[in-house]
């Protein structure tokens, strides 16, 4: 089973519909129950750094998801879900994020801003999540870009206006800023070798 | 904008399906609708053939016409993986939540946004800017243009430069700009409205209205400096195919997916 934390942080059904479209069952948490009935979790995510990390800490999942990752458990972060594995975001200055990773989220300061529409997306060797997919589009929708300070985990790199990382992954950690799940046959497939990476 | 930029982002092509009591039906200058088949079976169609996003918009806009449209959505979204862009007859922040809820991935506001703009700001806060698209139905009056609602028969008088800005700085994510000019003629999108909308406001614009050929739509693209392009009649009544379309703006050196 994938759970998938509902911490009020956008609409979920998208990123359900996609697992269940590769055949995967999937459980949406609202809460920390069901947890225990989880084998993989993802942390998707729309709109703004500080309510996202405010959400999350509001149903008491910082320290969970935390042990979680470090566990070893699979773990996929999408989008905003992504950004709050690194330490904070100028979005939400005085917000500290997960700090898992190294990093922090800036805004694009050039082009049209959000990002909204298919960018191709650069895949470092032997990253699982890009297997078999180098310079495929997809779909990005976003203002702020992860910073990332820790080169040994960046799997994907995209451009706009500069060359940033769209891509982490880091033993059974992994997430990325676009979204597999709106981003056609290449999305269902990336969701797929995450599934298979679990196993 | 930073004009030394240059968008490393794929041009998208967006079908539109104009839905009325549960089927695409399809215009010209937004009157004389004719039947162009069941939107669930034209959305697969149109998402195996390479769409980047689909468009439906809900043209009676009655209580019968939103229950099916919410259906399709819920339908379609099972189905298809990619953006899913709803509008037609929104009002209100509740009427965003259902569709949103149902699948949608961004909802267009067109006539309520003119007469309420809190209503673009109301549904940004809610939800993000990234699921607000503001939809203008645009049409020439003397040396600029008017932005006119209930379908293209009422004139509001508001300029539709103005508009854009102020709704951009409300909130919106997005401007989906239709030329009621040109709607169905066939005859070109208005490259000179959507370049000056596309130069003014800092968010994605989608041309609307008029294609009628791969050089028209390459036109919206290069001299309309569109983000994204609509297409209605020219996909459904199968002049063009979205391959066709892609392998000829790559062969002009547009980015395509």
């Amino acid at each position: 089973m994938i759970g998938i934390i509902d911490y009020g942080a956008g609409n979920l059904s998208s990123v359900q519909k996609a697992f269940s479209q590769i055949g995967a069952q999937t459980l949406v948490l609202e809460s920390l129950s069901g947890l225990e009935r989880c084998r993989c979790l993802v942390l998707p995510g729309v709109g703004a750094f500080g309510p996202a990390m405010r959400g999350l800490m509001d149903m008491e999942f910082v320290w969970p998801l935390k042990e979680w990752i470090a566990s070893g458990k699979p773990f996929l972060g999408i989008c905003l879900g992504m950004q709050v594995l690194f330490s904070g975001s100028e979005e939400s200055q005085g917000t500290a994020g997960l700090g898992l990773f190294s990093g922090t989220c800036r805004k694009f300061t050039a082009g049209k801003v959000p990002q909204i529409g298919w960018n191709r997306v650069s895949a470092g060797e032997g990253s699982g999540l890009l297997k078999g997919m180098n310079r495929e589009y997809f779909y990005f929708l976003h203002s702020y870009f992860v910073d990332c300070c820790e080169d040994s985990v960046s799997v994907g790199t995209a451009e706009y206006g500069l060359t940033y990382t769209c891509a982490v992954e880091r033993g059974s950690v992994a997430a990325v800023q676009f979204h597999p799940e709106k981003s056609g046959e290449a999305g269902l497939r990336l969701l797929k070798n995450w599934v298979e990476l679990g196993i | 904008m930073d004009n030394e930029f240059k968008s490393p982002l794929a041009v998208r092509i967006i079908p539109c399906l104009d839905v009325d009591a549960g089927r695409v039906v399809k215009g010209v200058k937004f009157k004389g609708l004719k039947d162009a088949g069941d939107p669930a079976e034209l959305a697969r169609v149109y998402y195996m053939q390479g769409a980047d996003e689909l468009t439906f918009l809900d043209i009676g806009a009655s209580h019968e016409n939103r229950t099916t449209m919410v259906e399709t959505v819920e339908l379609v979204s099972r189905e298809v993986f990619i953006p899913l862009t709803v509008g037609g007859g929104v009002r209100t922040v509740d009427d965003i939540r259902v569709l949103l809820n149902a699948g949608a991935d961004k909802v267009a506001v067109c006539t309520a946004a003119l007469k309420t703009p809190a209503l673009i700001s109301m549904g940004a806060e809610q939800f993000g800017s990234q699921c607000i698209v503001l939809s203008i139905d645009a049409k020439r009056c003397g040396s600029s243009w008017h932005a006119f609602t209930e379908g293209g028969r009422n004139d509001t008088g508001r300029d539709v430069l103005e508009w854009a800005e102020e709704a951009v700085r409300l909130g919106a994510g997005e401007i989906l700009l239709n030329s009621i000019d040109k709607d169905g003629t066939g005859h070109g999108y208005d490259l000179e409205l959507t370049k000056k909308v596309s130069e003014s406001v800092g968010v994605p614009v989608i041309a609307s209205g008029g294609a009628g050929s791969l050089e028209q739509i390459y036109e919206a693209v290069s001299l309309g400096r569109a983000e994204a392009v609509l297409l209605a009649s020219l996909l459904h009544l199968k002049e063009l195919s979205i391959i066709e379309i892609k392998e000829y703006l790559s062969a002009r050196g547009v980015n395509v997916r």
